[in-house]
C-alpha cells in the first residue's frame, strides 16, 4: 500500500496546533505545536518551524526553533538547523548542521549502568527514564 | 571492570559503533586524558555533559548512546566568530558570563577542547568563572592548550574515535590563537578546581583534566 505524505507548501503559514496521523513534510512556516505521534515529520529545506514538535521521527533540512521529541529518531541533515532540546533514543547530526541545545537519548527498558551510582547532584537535570539501555 | 570493557559492553548493548562516520582522511592522535574524563563521567549515573565545541554527530552518539549522557551543546567557537565579525569583541566577556544560564553544579563533565587558546585574557577568565560555577562537585573539566605559537587561523573540530583516540578536522576561523598560556596561568584561571591530570602530547598539545572537589 502506498504511504501518503502530506506536504505543506512554501507559501503556507500556520499558527496554532497541528495534529496528524500521516507523514508530513513542511516547506512553509509553522508556529505553535506539531504532533504526529506515530509518523514521520520532515522539515524541508524551506521549512521554518517555531514550535514544540512531537513525532515518531523527525528529519530536519530547514530550521527549527523549539524542543523536539521523537520516539524513534531525530535526524538533522546538512544545512539543517535546530535551536532547542532534543529527546529521542536515536539522534543523527550531519556535518554542516547547526544545533544548539541539549540531547537526551533516553531509552526504554534501560539497564543500570555498570558504574557505581551516586546520588544525584543538586540542580542537576535528571531524565525521567533510566539512561543506559539494552536495545533490541 | 575496566573503562574499555565497560564501554565495550555498552557498545554491544546499544548495537551501535562508537566510531565517527567514515572520514579516513582526517588525522588521528592518541589522547591520554579523554579516558580519564570518561571514567569520571561514568562514575555518575545519567551524567550531564556540556560540550563547548561545534556539534559533532559522532560525539553526540558516543556520549548519548554509550555513556547515557545528557549532552548540552554550546558552540562558543561560533559565538567567538560572531563577535569578531560584528566588531564586538569587547562585549565577549559579558556575553560569556551570561550565555550559560544553567543553575550552579549542572554538569558532571565539561569539554572545553582548545577554546581557551582563542580567547583574550578577560574573556578566558569570564568563561572559566562560569564553568567553575556550572561544574558539579566531583565533576571533571577537560581542556586542550597549545604549547607553541601558531599563526594558523583555523579552529579544530575533535571527533571521538574511541576512548583513546581523537580524530581532528581543521575549519576556518575568524581569528587565530591568541595566547600560549603557561601552566600556571591555566591553573589560575580555575582557582576552585584542582588539576587531576596533565599530559603533554607529541603534537605539543597539553591536555589538562580538572576536577571539582566533592
Amino acid at each position: 500500500m502506498e504511504r501518503e505524505i502530506v506536504n505543506i507548501g512554501k507559501s503556507i503559514v500556520i499558527k496554532g496546533e497541528l495534529n496528524g496521523s500521516e507523514d508530513l513534510t513542511i516547506e512553509g512556516q509553522v508556529e505553535g505545536t506539531i504532533q504526529l505521534r506515530d509518523h514521520v515529520l520532515t522539515i524541508g529545506p524551506n521549512g521554518r518551524i517555531k514550535a514544540q514538535v512531537f513525532a515518531k521521527s523527525v528529519v530536519v533540512l530547514g530550521e527549527v526553533t523549539g524542543n523536539v521529541t521523537a520516539t524513534d529518531k531525530v535526524d538533522i541533515r546538512d544545512n539543517g538547523s535546530v535551536d532547542g532540546d532534543l529527546v529521542s533514543p536515536r539522534v543523527a547530526i550531519a556535518e554542516g548542521a547547526h544545533f544548539r541545545g541539549s540531547v537526551d537519548m533516553q531509552r526504554k527498558g534501560a539497564a543500570q549502568p555498570a558504574a557505581k551510582p551516586v546520588a544525584a547532584q543538586a540542580n542537576t537535570p535528571q531524565p525521567n527514564v533510566p539512561q543506559v539501555a539494552q536495545r533490541a | 571492570m575496566s573503562l574499555l570493557d565497560r564501554l565495550a559492553t555498552r557498545r554491544n548493548e546499544s548495537g551501535t559503533e562508537a566510531t565517527s562516520p567514515s572520514t579516513p582522511e582526517d588525522p588521528v592522535f592518541a589522547t591520554k586524558a579523554l579516558r580519564k574524563f570518561l571514567a569520571s563521567l561514568l562514575s555518575h549515573e545519567a551524567p550531564s555533559l556540556l560540550d563547548l565545541g561545534p556539534v559533532v554527530g559522532a560525539n553526540v552518539t558516543f556520549f548519548g548512546e554509550q555513556l547515557g549522557c545528557k549532552i548540552f551543546v554550546e558552540d562558543l567557537f561560533a559565538a567567538l566568530d560572531r563577535h569578531v565579525h560584528g566588531g564586538k569583541l569587547e562585549e565577549l566577556p559579558e556575553f560569556l558570563t551570561k550565555r550559560l544560564s544553567q543553575p550552579d553544579g549542572t554538569f558532571d563533565g565539561i569539554l572545553c577542547w582548545d577554546l581557551f587558546d582563542y580567547l583574550d585574557r578577560a574573556s578566558a577568565q569570564a568563561l572559566a568563572t562560569e564553568l567553575m560555577r556550572l561544574l558539579a562537585p566531583d565533576g571533571a573539566l577537560l581542556g586542550f592548550f597549545g604549547n607553541t605559537q601558531s599563526h594558523e587561523i583555523r579552529y579544530t573540530k575533535y571527533i571521538i574515535v574511541d576512548e583513546v583516540n581523537l580524530r581532528y578536522r581543521r575549519y576556518p576561523a575568524a581569528r587565530g590563537r591568541q595566547v600560549t598560556l603557561l601552566n600556571r596561568d591555566i591553573i589560575r584561571l580555575f582557582p576552585s578546581l584542582r588539576v587531576s591530570d596533565s599530559f603533554l602530547l607529541q603534537n605539543n598539545t597539553r591536555e589538562i583534566l580538572f576536577r571539582k572537589l566533592a
